[in-house]
């Protein structure tokens, strides 16, 4: 069973700081949702607002359609999986996973049925004798993932889970994540600041900056269409390139940068003379010259081989720098440190948008 | 040679065992490089280091428990016959707990006196376990950092005073015509005073405040290094606050729980100041008869004797408690 949640107006306050303003946001029921954003964007007490060990200060959460306020966590049809697992330490695996059972009073014979049930499906089916400190760390995660489901949540809140584990394994946990999210079947919203994480993972993202949801939309629309600067600058890497309108058209705008004029979509309607930010990904530049008003030259600091692909790092007029990223088919095409090199983008791939706060390098 | 001077040969021994011990350790390090005792101190540094050490060990910590060790077993004789024929090994000491030396019959009195003693010890335990574990949850885990300070002031100041004047200030608050009757009784709760010192309420009162920081710490301790995402992972899963209590918080606090419960006990069971002046007038705490064999009758044989009893009563009580609640006597002094 999942239900979806609803934060209608949720705004919650610490003393004099507003640490999320003004959430309205509609979860449904059996989606992977991820709020992704730097640390102290909010996204924890969203988490922590909706398990229920905080309270907003205006507004409302609704978990299933119901209101929750004055529901403690422990009533709540949520539960959540910490940062650091909090796994209890003292206890078998076994014990760990049921212990929200026996907390409801499930008797002993029952549990022991539902600890293999849930072993069997975390793959530790012979371990929930053991002590969790003799386990691994992706074993542990997946202990944590089987005492927060055993309690039959219809909400699985997961806060970081996977940011202790080493690259490979959290790469291979992410899988894990979904495919167990499948299989059960309910809700999963996942806090973390990797936009990785957020784009393999899930149905759908919320990008968060100083409390402030910025847009919900799947990974591809997120990545491609960003709504705001921040949101352009924090999901993968984006060159900004700062200057007024010149001219909008039908088929974008142009803006006149350091660079000289250069032109993207523009999904915001800017008119000319607005202040703008045009993004264009590293990866859609590339050497040579190009169309007009997407043709751009500027000196060559260095190179980055990074195997199926090399970053190319040029610095332009005003001192701006600029990430370009090429494949290998580029060959020998891509620039050397020292060059004068002339780069270029398609210019359906740039996009501009209102001048707005940047994501912090 | 009369067994007294055994004991003095002691030390000797103890200084050779030292001295055995220093040598063998640079052979027990697995480090090839580890150096010596003697070679990292100088031989003359290193003797006087085992020097010190033994005469503290020897002179400050065993000597004096030895020597009531052999007090225990000899009988009370005037200091002219020290030494002398009369002076043999016994243990009638002993045995006068048991039965009255004078007549024969079952010595109830003391047997008593040393029943209640250990019963209200266990009793004073618990009470001062029930005053101290919210305390010290509240100041490990709710409280904020400036009332946690409030707090442990409050908590510690008062035992600047001595702890004579403050069995004294309590006996003040509960005597039949103290501030606590008279407000009792101006209030109309109560007709007449009621007799807090001779139900030894005042008894149990004096001894669990003389002893609440002993209690406090430990478990502050303990609690304090618990994560708090345990507790909000028990209460997550649906449990009530007195099963994250019993499951999550006890069970870790274990150890302090039982290092502060263990002192508590073993300091009540031998404290001499509350019970004096706070117990009834029929009430007898066994250490008074110790005190009193010492400076009334000046018998300190039997004294010895007694308190040996005591002793060995209460380390048995500890070891089965800590037995029982599962706890490794390492772990209480961690």
């Amino acid at each position: 069973m999942s239900a979806g949640v609803e934060l209608d107006h949720v705004t919650v306050r610490f003393g004099q700081f507003t640490a999320v303003d003004d959430a309205t946001l509609d979860i449904r029921g059996g989606e992977f949702f991820s709020f992704l954003g730097p640390s102290g964007c909010g996204k924890t007490t969203i988490l922590r607002t909706v398990s229920g060990f905080l309270d907003p200060s205006e507004g409302a959460v609704r978990i299933g359609g119901q209101e929750m306020s004055g529901i403690g966590p422990n009533k709540r049809p949520t539960a959540l999986i910490f940062q650091n697992l909090a796994l209890f330490p003292l206890m078998t695996v076994a014990d760990n996973i049921t212990y929200g059972l026996r907390v409801r009073g499930l008797p002993k014979p029952e549990r022991r049925k539902k600890a293999q049930e849930l072993l069997d499906l975390i793959a530790l089916s012979d371990q929930g004798s053991k002590l969790v400190s003799e386990l691994s760390g992706g074993q542990k995660q997946r202990v944590a993932i089987a005492r927060a489901l055993a309690v039959q949540p219809k909400v699985l809140l997961l806060d970081e889970p996977l940011s202790a584990l080493d690259l490979k394994l959290r790469q291979h946990m992410r899988n894990e994540l979904r495919a167990i999210q499948k299989q059960v079947g309910i809700t999963f919203i996942y806090i973390t600041h990797d936009q990785g994480e957020a784009l393999t993972m899930s149905d759908r993202i919320a990008v968060m900056s100083d409390g402030v949801i910025q847009q919900v939309s799947d990974g591809k629309t997120v990545y491609d269409d960003p709504d705001t600067p921040f949101v352009a600058s924090f999901v993968g890497e984006n060159n900004p390139f700062t200057g007024k309108v010149i001219k909008a058209d039908a088929s974008g705008a142009v803006l006149d940068t350091a660079f000289g004029p250069l032109r993207g979509r523009n999904p915001k309607n800017l008119k000319k003379g607005d202040s703008a930010i045009l993004f264009v990904r590293p990866e859609s530049l590339v050497p040579g010259k190009g169309e007009a008003d997407a043709t751009l030259t500027a000196q060559t600091i260095s190179a980055a081989f990074e195997g199926n692909a090399t970053h190319v790092f040029l610095k332009g007029a005003g001192k701006k720098n600029i990430t370009m990223t090429v494949g290998r088919q580029a060959g020998d095409k891509i620039p050397k440190p020292g060059e004068m090199a002339v780069i270029s983008y398609e210019a359906a791939k740039g996009i501009v948008l209102p001048e707005g706060k940047l994501a912090r390098e | 040679m009369s067994s007294r001077f055994l004991v003095f040969l002691l030390p000797f021994v103890v200084i050779a065992i030292f001295w055995a011990m220093a040598n063998r350790e640079a052979r027990l390090a697995h480090d090839p490089t580890h150096k010596s005792f003697f070679d990292r101190n100088g031989t003359a540094l290193g003797v006087v280091f085992i020097l010190l050490v033994a005469f503290w060990a020897l002179f400050l910590v065993t000597l004096p428990y030895l020597y009531m060790v052999v007090e225990s077993f000899h009988p009370k004789l005037p200091p002219a016959q020290r030494g002398g024929p009369a002076d043999v090994v016994t243990i009638a000491q002993y045995k006068s707990f048991f039965v009255t030396p004078s007549d024969g019959s079952w010595n109830t009195n003391h047997m008593g006196a040393f029943l209640f003693s250990i019963i209200a010890s266990a009793a004073v335990t618990a009470l001062n376990f029930a005053i101290c574990y919210p305390l010290a949850y509240y100041m490990a885990q709710a409280g904020t950092a400036q009332k946690v300070r409030l707090l442990m002031l409050a908590l510690i100041v008062p035992y600047w005073v001595n702890e004579i004047l403050r069995a004294f200030a309590l006996r003040l608050l509960l005597a039949s015509r103290g501030l606590i009757n008279q407000m009792l009784m101006g209030l109309g709760i109560t007709e007449g005073p009621i007799d807090f010192l001779g139900n030894n309420t005042g008894l149990y009162v004096g001894l669990s405040y003389a002893y609440l920081l002993v209690m406090v710490f430990p478990l502050y301790n303990a609690i304090e290094s618990l994560d708090k995402n345990q507790i909000e992972a028990a209460r997550d899963l649906g449990a009530p606050w007195w099963k994250i209590h019993r499951d999550v918080v006890m069970p870790y606090a274990k150890p302090g729980i039982a290092s502060g419960c263990t002192m508590v006990f073993m300091l009540s069971a031998g404290s001499l100041a509350a019970p004096q002046f706070l117990g009834g007038p029929r009430t007898l705490w066994f250490t008074s008869i110790v005190y009193d064999f010492f400076f009334q009758s000046f018998n300190w044989p039997r004294g010895a004797a007694y308190a040996f009893i005591l002793l060995a009563a209460c380390i048995a009580f500890v070891m089965l408690m800590l037995r029982l609640f599962r706890v490794s006597l390492g772990e209480t002094i961690k």
